[in-house]
C-alpha cells in the first residue's frame, strides 16, 4: 500500500517535470527559432540554415526604420508608466487605508478594466478617440494604455500598502511629522519597492501590449510590436529573415526591460508572501 | 416624541456623514479621483457609448444589429469558434498551472528559475510567440522535424495556420501567466496551516483538499477568469497563426473587420457588446462556483 | 536526504488510536544541522508517560528545532526517536499522531472551531457520531461552547489559543507538543492559559513537551526542564533543581542570577563550601562543579543578596531603587566599584549606605569560563 504511494508519488512527481522541461524546452524553440533565422542566409528543408550572416538587420533597420519605431514605443512606455504611478499610487493608498461605503463598487470599477478583454473595449474606446481626433496619435495610444495599466498599479499596490503597517505613519505623526513630510520619510521609502515593481511591470506590459495600440495607433504612433504584427501579416511582402530581424529587436527591447525588471521583482511577489517555514519531511 | 418627529432633515444628513466619516471617509478618499476618472472616461464612457451606438444601426430598427448577428452564420457562429480555442486552452493553463505551482510552492532555487524562465513568454506577448510559432511549428520547423526523426510520426503534422496553432499559441503566454498567479495564491497560505495538518495525521492528499485547496479557492477563480479572458480575446495569433477566414474566425476578428473593413462602427461596437456579454457570463458563472468553497482569507494562518 | 530508513511500519500502527498505551519517548543523540551549522547537537532525552517537559533557552537555542524534529516537521540529521520500541524519527509527520500546538496557532481559516477541533479525527476516519461527541468533550475542557461554529478569525486571542489546544488534545495523543504556545498573549492573559494548561494536563494526563524562552513558564509548568543553549543541552532537571542549582553559568544567568562576582577561591575542591576573597569583599560560597584555587566565579540572585545582612559581609552604596510593589529592586555599588542587584523589603534612598550579606548556600561557585 505504501509502496504503491511511493510509486505514484514518484511518477506524478516525475511527469510534471517532464511537463515543465518539455513546455521550457518548446519555448526555448519558438524563440531560438526567430533568433536563427534573422541570421539565416537561406533556411529551408534542414535543422539549420545554409549560412549566417546579419545584414537582414541592416535592411530591417531601413526598410522598417526600426530607430523611429523604438523611439515611439519608449516614449509611449513611458508616459504610460509615468502617469499610471502617479494616478494608480494614491488610489491603492486610499484603497488599502480606508474602509467607505461603496469600497467594493470602487474596487470593481478598478477590476473590470482587467477582467474586460481589451479588443473588446477597445473597439468602442477607438471609436471614441477617433471622435475626439485622438485616433491615430501618440496621445490616444497613450490614453487608451492607461485603461488597463492604472487599475493594474492600483491592484498591485493595494495588498502592497496593507502589509505596511499603519502605526508607521502614526509614529511619525505623533513624532510631529506632516502629512508632507510623513509622505516623503515614511511612505515613500516604504513604498518604493511596491513602485518600482509595478512600474516595471507596467513597462514591460506596456511594451508588449498589442490590441489597444493596434487600434488607436495611426502611421507615426505605431509602437514596435505593432509594427511587427503588420510585417508578419503581410507576409511575403518582406524577406522572412527581414522580418524575423525586426521580431529580434522587439526581443531584445522587452527582454533588455524584463532582466532589469526582475532584479527588482519576484514576478509572484504581488502577494504578500508568509515567511517560508523550515522544509518539511 | 414630538422632538424626534421635527428632527431638521439636515441632522440625519450630518448624522449619516459622520457614521462615514467614522468609518474612514476623509480627505484621504480624494485619491481615488484620479484614478477613478481614468476609467470612468476611457472605458465606462466609451463602453456606453459604444452600447448606445450598437442600437444605433446604418440601416434598420434598433435591433437590427444585434438581429443581423445572430441571424448571420459568418457572425453568429464566431462565439461558439471563441469558445471552442479560448474554453479548452483556459482549462490546460490552469489545469497545468496549479499542480506544478502547488509542487513549487516551497521557496527554491528551481521555484525562481522558473518564474524567471516563465515570464519570458508573457513578457513577449502573442505577437512574437506567433512570428516564432510560424517558424518552430511549421512543416519545416524543430517541432516536426524532432516529430519525424524520433518516429513519432511519418509525415510533418500540420499545425500552423489551424485551430491547433492558435490553441498552442494560446498555451504558451497562457501558461505562465496562470503558472505566476496561481503560484503567488500559493505561496500567500501559510506553510504552518499545512505542518499543523500534518501533524493532525493529513497525509498530502489530503492536506491539499482540506487545506490548500479551499483556502485556494478564490485565488484559483481569479487565475480561471484572466486566463479565460486572454484567451477569449485572442486576435493577432489568431489572424496570424490560424485560418482567419474559416475554423479561428474569432469574435475578434469579427468585430475588427466590421470597424476597421467595412467601417459599421455600429456594427462593431453590437458584436463587441456581445463579446462582453459571453465573458461576462463565463466571469459570473467561475465566481459563482467560486461560492460553493468558502472564501477564506488567502494569507491565512493569523486569522 | 535523511540517513539510512529503517523498514517502514505497517500503516495501522501510525497514529496511534488510543493514545494512553504509550509508556515513553525518548530521543538519542538526536542532531539536526541546516547546511553547516548545527541547531540541534546530541540531544538525548527521554519523557516518560504522563511527563510534562520543558525545553527552555533563550531564542536560536534549538528547542524549536528539537520540537520540529519530534513532530516530524524536520527532518534529523542524526540520531534516533523512539515511541517505546518503535523508531519514529523515519515516519512522517502525519504517521506519528502527535498533537501540535503551533506558535501563530495555524488555525485553519476556512474552518469552523467545530471543524477546526475535529479536522484530526476526520483524518482518522473516527464515526461521525463519535468524533461530535469528542468534540464537544474538547469544546467544554477548554470552554469555548458557545464559540463552536465562528470562524477562528472572530475569535480572541486567548481564545484561538484554546481551540488550537484543543484541536491538538482531541485525537487523545501519546504526546502533545506546544512551541511558544502563549508567547502571542499579553501578560494577564498568559498567566491564566498558564494556569489552564497545567489544569487540562492534569485533567488529561498527557505527556507534554512544552518549547518556551520564559523561565517562569517553564519552572511553573514542567515535571522537567532542559535548558538548551547554542543547540546544546545545559541542564536537565527539576524546576527546584534548574533553578535553585543552576549546572553552570549560562543556565545560572539564564535562571535570574544577576550577580556574577569575579573572585578568587582560597583552596580547590570538588565541590561544597568555599572561601572567597577579591574586589574588597569576602565571602563564603558553595562550588556547584570541581574548582581549582584562584579565579572563580560566584553567581548570586537579587533575591538571596541580603541588605542589611549583620556585621559579616560588606558595605555597598544604594545608587538606584525600583519600587516593585512587594519589596524594592536596590543596585549598590561596593567601595572597590562592583556592581550589585539586590532585593529589600524597606524603603532605601539613593546614597543609603547598606550591609550585604548572603547565604554561603546561595552563593553558587563556578570555575572562570574560557
Amino acid at each position: 500500500m505504501k509502496a504503491i504511494r511511493r510509486i505514484g508519488g514518484a511518477l506524478w512527481d516525475g511527469g510534471l517535470w517532464a511537463l515543465t522541461l518539455l513546455f521550457l524546452a518548446n519555448i526555448a524553440g519558438v524563440i531560438l527559432a526567430v533568433l536563427v533565422n534573422s541570421f539565416a542566409t537561406r533556411w529551408f528543408g534542414t535543422w539549420l540554415p545554409a549560412g549566417f550572416t546579419a545584414r537582414w538587420y541592416a535592411a530591417a533597420w531601413d526598410e522598417f526604420q526600426l530607430g523611429y519605431l523604438v523611439t515611439v514605443t519608449m516614449e509611449v512606455v513611458f508616459a504610460v508608466v509615468g502617469i499610471a504611478i502617479l494616478l494608480g499610487v494614491p488610489a491603492g493608498y486610499a484603497l488599502a487605508r480606508r474602509d467607505f461605503p461603496g469600497k467594493r463598487a470602487v474596487m470593481l470599477l478598478f477590476l473590470l478594466p482587467l477582467l474586460v478583454p481589451p479588443i473588446t473595449y477597445g473597439i468602442p474606446l477607438a471609436t471614441v478617440l477617433y471622435q475626439l481626433r485622438l485616433g491615430g496619435t501618440m496621445t490616444g495610444v497613450i490614453l487608451a494604455n492607461l485603461v488597463p495599466t492604472v487599475p493594474f498599479v492600483i491592484l498591485v499596490m493595494t495588498p502592497f500598502i496593507e502589509q505596511i503597517d499603519p502605526r508607521l505613519e502614526a509614529a511619525a505623526r505623533v513624532l510631529g511629522a506632516g502629512t508632507g513630510r510623513v509622505f516623503l520619510h515614511i511612505l515613500v521609502p516604504l513604498l518604493a519597492p511596491g513602485i518600482l515593481a509595478a512600474g516595471l511591470l507596467v513597462l514591460v506590459r506596456t511594451i508588449a501590449m498589442f490590441e489597444l495600440t493596434f487600434l488607436t495607433a495611426g502611421p507615426d504612433s505605431q509602437t514596435l510590436v505593432v509594427a511587427l504584427y503588420y510585417s508578419v501579416f503581410a507576409a511575403g511582402v518582406r524577406a522572412g529573415q527581414s522580418v524575423d530581424a525586426m521580431a529580434v529587436t522587439y526581443m531584445v527591447t522587452t527582454l533588455v526591460w524584463l532582466i532589469i525588471a526582475l532584479r527588482f521583482v519576484n514576478p509572484t511577489q504581488l502577494v504578500t508572501r508568509v515567511k517560508e517555514q523550515p522544509r518539511m519531511a | 416624541m414630538a422632538a424626534v418627529e421635527t428632527n431638521p432633515p439636515g441632522r440625519s444628513r450630518s448624522d449619516a456623514w459622520s457614521a462615514a466619516k467614522t468609518a474612514g471617509a476623509d480627505r484621504t478618499l480624494m485619491l481615488l479621483v484620479p484614478g477613478a476618472l481614468v476609467v470612468i472616461l476611457l472605458f465606462i464612457y466609451p463602453f456606453l457609448y459604444g452600447l448606445l451606438l450598437s442600437f444605433a444601426p446604418k440601416a434598420g430598427s434598433v435591433f437590427a444589429n444585434y438581429r443581423t448577428f445572430f441571424t448571420t452564420p459568418r457572425l453568429r457562429d464566431t462565439i461558439a469558434t471563441t469558445l471552442w480555442i479560448a474554453v479548452p486552452a483556459t482549462l490546460v493553463n490552469v489545469g497545468l498551472a496549479l499542480p506544478i505551482a502547488y509542487r513549487m510552492r516551497r521557496n527554491s532555487r528551481w521555484q525562481r528559475l522558473l518564474t524567471a524562465l516563465l515570464v519570458i513568454p508573457i513578457t513577449l506577448g502573442t505577437v512574437l510567440v506567433a512570428e516564432g510559432l510560424l517558424t518552430y511549428l511549421g512543416p519545416q520547423g524543430w517541432f516536426n522535424r524532432t516529430l519525424i526523426d524520433l518516429g513519432l510520426a511519418s509525415a510533418p503534422v500540420r499545425l500552423t495556420h489551424n485551430y491547433w496553432g492558435v490553441v498552442l499559441s494560446l498555451v504558451i503566454t497562457g501558461f505562465p501567466f496562470a503558472f505566476l498567479l496561481v503560484l503567488s495564491y500559493i505561496t500567500g497560505i501559510d506553510p504552518a496551516l499545512a505542518q499543523a495538518a500534518a501533524t493532525l495525521g493529513a497525509g498530502p492528499a489530503a492536506r491539499f483538499r482540506h487545506i490548500y485547496l479551499p483556502l485556494l479557492a478564490p485565488g484559483l477563480a481569479i487565475a480561471l477568469c484572466l486566463s479565460f479572458v486572454q484567451a477569449f480575446s485572442v486576435f493577432p495569433s489568431a489572424v496570424l497563426l490560424g485560418a482567419p477566414a474559416g475554423p479561428t474566425r474569432v469574435i475578434s476578428i469579427a468585430a475588427y473587420q466590421a470597424a476597421f473593413e467595412d467601417y459599421d462602427y455600429a456594427m462593431a461596437s453590437a458584436i463587441a457588446m456581445v463579446m462582453g456579454a459571453v465573458q461576462l457570463v463565463i466571469v459570473a458563472a467561475i465566481l459563482a462556483l467560486r461560492g460553493v468553497f468558502y472564501r477564506g482569507p488567502a494569507a491565512g494562518g493569523k486569522g | 536526504m535523511r540517513g539510512a530508513r529503517a523498514p517502514a511500519p505497517p500503516r495501522e500502527a501510525a497514529p496511534s488510536p488510543a493514545g494512553g498505551a504509550f509508556g515513553e519517548l525518548r530521543l538519542e543523540e538526536v542532531t539536526r544541522a541546516f547546511g553547516g551549522a548545527v541547531a540541534l547537537a546530541g540531544l538525548t532525552l527521554t519523557v516518560k508517560r504522563g511527563e510534562f517537559v520543558t525545553l527552555l533557552g533563550p531564542s536560536g537555542c534549538g528547542k524549536s528545532t528539537a520540537l520540529n524534529c519530534i513532530a516530524g516537521l524536520l527532518p534529523v540529521t542524526q540520531g534516533s526517536i523512539w515511541l517505546d520500541d518503535r523508531r519514529i524519527d523515519v515516519l512522517r509527520p502525519e504517521e506519528r499522531g502527535f498533537g501540535m500546538v503551533f506558535q501563530n496557532y495555524a488555525l485553519f481559516p476556512h474552518m469552523t472551531v467545530r471543524k477546526n477541533i475535529g479536522f484530526g479525527l476526520a483524518m482518522r476516519r473516527v464515526p461521525r457520531e463519535e468524533a461530535r461527541r469528542r468534540v464537544d468533550q474538547a469544546l467544554a475542557l477548554v470552554q469555548l461552547a458557545e464559540h463552536a461554529e465562528k470562524l477562528p478569525g472572530q475569535l480572541s486571542g486567548g481564545q484561538q489559543q484554546r481551540v488550537a489546544i484543543a484541536r491538538a488534545i482531541v485525537v487523545q495523543p501519546p504526546l502533545v507538543l506546544m512551541d511558544e504556545p502563549l508567547s502571542n498573549l499579553d501578560a494577564k492573559l498568559r498567566i491564566e492559559m498558564r494556569t489552564e494548561l497545567k489544569r487540562i494536563h492534569q485533567e488529561l494526563g498527557r505527556s507534554t513537551i512544552y518549547v518556551t524562552h520564559d523561565q517562569d513558564e517553564a519552572l511553573s509548568l514542567a515535571d522537567r526542564v532542559v535548558v538548551l543553549k547554542d543547540g546544546r543541552v545545559q541542564q536537565i532537571g527539576t524546576p527546584e533543581a534548574v533553578y535553585t542549582r543552576p549546572a553552570n553559568l549560562d543556565v545560572a544567568r539564564f535562571m535570574g542570577y544577576r550577580n556574577i562576582i569575579p573572585l578568587a577561591a582560597a583552596a580547590a575542591g570538588e565541590g561544597g563550601p568555599v572561601r572567597l576573597t577579591g574586589a574588597g569583599i569576602a565571602l563564603r560560597g558553595t562550588a556547584q562543579t570541581p574548582i581549582g584555587e584562584g579565579p572563580v566565579l560566584a553567581a548570586i540572585r537579587p533575591d538571596d543578596l541580603e541588605l542589611d545582612g549583620g556585621a559579616d559581609g560588606f558595605e555597598g552604596r544604594v545608587e538606584s531603587v525600583e519600587y516593585c510593589g512587594r519589596d524594592y529592586l536596590v543596585d549598590l555599588v561596593t567601595a572597590s566599584g562592583l556592581r550589585l542587584h539586590g532585593r529589600s523589603l524597606r524603603r532605601v534612598a539613593p546614597g543609603d549606605r547598606l550591609r550585604c550579606h548572603a547565604a554561603p548556600s546561595r552563593v553558587l561557585v563556578y570555575p572562570p569560563e574560557s
